[in-house]
């Protein structure tokens, strides 16, 4: 006899029989979709498409500027962190919320304000436009854009982690004559290192697959200002699917490998990282 | 930093540990340069149409349209609310085969970019796809219209509420579950009068968090709905079609009226939790 409570067997059968349809509906087929498509015409037209000179830029593009944004975040994470978790002052809350701010604005505001800023017609558009700066349609653009959107990725993932841990360690290191720099090096990142991994891993697969918010400030300049996202996007509105599909399988692997190292991490270093998660 | 006299208003207070200075002038720093000035220049820049002239840009027909889609889309996709109790329950509560790969496939929409599941998603429910010609078949048409735009959210949704509510469900314990069943309540009269009303607020949060990413959501969406003006087009959409046609002020009015009625909505669920919260 089964428990008073347990579900019965009906219930339990549905829920699992709707939980399973609805990840093959709305996961594994479109995921599915990408693959197959990108194969459609064999597997050397795929590669073909992936080598051209124009997707091979947009890979590249793609590295650089997740190459810049993801330090950046990862810098401003670990500062904010060590001001918000290992001090006390006025208006901490407010810091916190601020900076979780740009997860609640849609990626296409997040171009628009640099465009409003820095575009042709912005506030600094026509000193820039004087000076010869490009920023709008060109790799700054890019960039900015990129920081805005994975902002919090690693900020939110330490700031937590951190106030968890408190500040014994870090004292006692102080007061046995320490530097800073030495009690950061030696007794802050070794306590909170796959917590700083789990969110450069979130921030970077954002910020290479980021579609939105570079759309609004790249000016779509084949083999120069398209990251692969983009690419995906031009290629697909020229009616050239196997190209598309080819470059959107290279994001959806990325996404997968994502995928597991984010399981992998939260299996095996589970309290290590589980500040975050516990709430 | 350190010689603040104690007499002062103090806004710090003392602690041995270093750098504090350093690392909350340096946060500050980068995050009004990177996003509190950017954004004060989009709450500013509309009102050089005047009042009025905000006023008529965003009630426009074809900006009204939009951001009717956009907030009613994203309504409708709060049905993720029902699949993903469904989901987080069976994941928790039951076993089944699989049940590892299909939690970790929960997050693929985070991980996945935007524009890949876009096209992904088109191609799967076009006339001719594999969802598609069954579905057409029943004389349903889902790409190009605006039911492509809630099957595309309902998409970017489902993790949200997934993600919040599991560690409420599996923290749940079974206690108050035998209590009621001690006390001679049936499994259905526990789940609706015990286990419903803990998970409430977490339901709640979880749907805000879908809603809100909806509303704005971009990439995943055009390439599903057709983008045909007052039918199937977005509202971050009609930013974008703005700005590529040099109305700064009028892509700013749209920007300024969604991040205004997602920040209210987000208010307005907050308030409904914390009423939750004390009536428990």
């Amino acid at each position: 006899m089964r428990k008073p409570t347990e579900d019965g067997p009906i219930v339990r059968g549905v829920c699992v029989a709707l939980t399973i349809g609805f990840v093959v509906l709305f996961l594994v087929m479109p995921l599915l979709t990408v693959f197959s498509q990108a194969l459609d015409k064999g597997v050397e037209a795929a590669l073909d498409a992936l080598t051209n000179p124009d997707s091979l830029s947009a890979i590249w593009l793609t590295l650089i500027v997740a190459a810049i944004a993801v330090p950046l975040n990862l810098l401003f994470g670990v500062s904010a962190a060590w001001a918000i978790a290992k001090h006390d002052f006025r208006g901490k809350s407010l810091l916190v919320s601020l900076v979780d701010l740009p997860f609640s604005v849609s990626p296409v505001i997040a171009g628009l304000i640099y465009v409003l800023i820095f575009g042709m017609q912005g506030w600094l558009g026509p000193w820039l436009r004087e000076h010869d700066v490009q920023i709008i349609f060109a790799l700054p653009g890019l960039v900015l854009a990129t920081i805005f959107v994975t902002f919090p990725f690693v900020a939110r993932e330490l700031i937590p982690l951190m106030t968890d841990q408190g500040r014994d360690e870090e004292e006692a290191a102080i007061s046995l004559g320490a530097s800073g720099l030495q009690t950061f090096f030696r007794v802050t990142l070794p306590n909170i290192k796959w917590g700083l991994l789990y969110g450069v891993l979130l921030c970077n697969a954002r910020a290479m697959g980021e579609f939105g918010a570079v759309s609004v400030v790249s000016g779509h300049i084949r083999g120069q200002t398209n990251t692969m996202p983009l690419h995906v996007e031009v290629l697909y509105n020229d009616y050239q699917f196997v190209g598309a599909f080819a470059v959107a399988s290279l994001l959806a692997l990325l996404a997968i490998v994502t995928l597991v190292l984010k399981s992998l991490l939260e299996w095996r270093f589970a309290d290590e990282i589980a500040a975050a998660h516990r709430h | 930093m350190a010689a603040i006299p104690s007499t002062a208003f103090r806004w710090r207070e003392p602690g041995v540990l270093p750098g504090f200075g350093l690392s909350l002038g340096f946060t500050v720093f980068y995050l009004s340069a990177i996003v509190l000035i950017p954004l004060a220049a989009l709450l500013i820049r509309p009102w050089e149409l005047g009042w009025v002239g905000f006023w008529e840009a965003v009630t426009a027909p074809r900006v009204l349209a939009s951001l009717k889609l956009s907030f009613g889309g994203a309504a409708i996709a709060a049905l993720n609310a029902v699949f993903g109790l469904i989901v987080a329950w069976a994941l928790v509560r039951y076993r089944f085969p699989f049940k590892r790969l299909v939690d970790a496939l929960v997050d693929l929409p985070f991980a996945l970019p935007t524009a890949v599941a876009g096209i992904a998603l088109s191609t799967l429910y076009a006339p001719n796809g594999w969802l598609g010609a069954p579905l057409a078949a029943w004389g349903l048409k889902v790409a190009y219209t605006p039911l492509g735009v809630v099957v595309a959210l309902v998409f970017i949704g489902l993790p949200f509420v997934v993600r919040t509510l599991q560690p409420v469900i599996s923290e749940l314990g079974a206690e108050a579950e035998e209590a009621a069943a001690t006390l001679g309540a049936s499994r259905a009269q526990t789940l609706i009068r015990v286990v419903f009303p803990a998970l409430a607020p977490a339901l709640l949060t979880g749907t805000a968090l879908a809603f809100a990413r909806a509303v704005g959501e971009y990439g995943s969406v055009i390439f599903i709905a057709g983008n045909l003006p007052m039918v199937s087009e977005i509202a971050p959409l009609l930013i974008v079609i703005k700005l590529e046609q040099f109305d700064y002020a009028g892509a700013a009015a749209i920007g300024v009226v969604m991040l205004a009625a997602s920040f209210l909505i987000i208010l307005a669920l907050n308030l409904v939790q914390s009423l939750l919260a004390t009536r428990r």
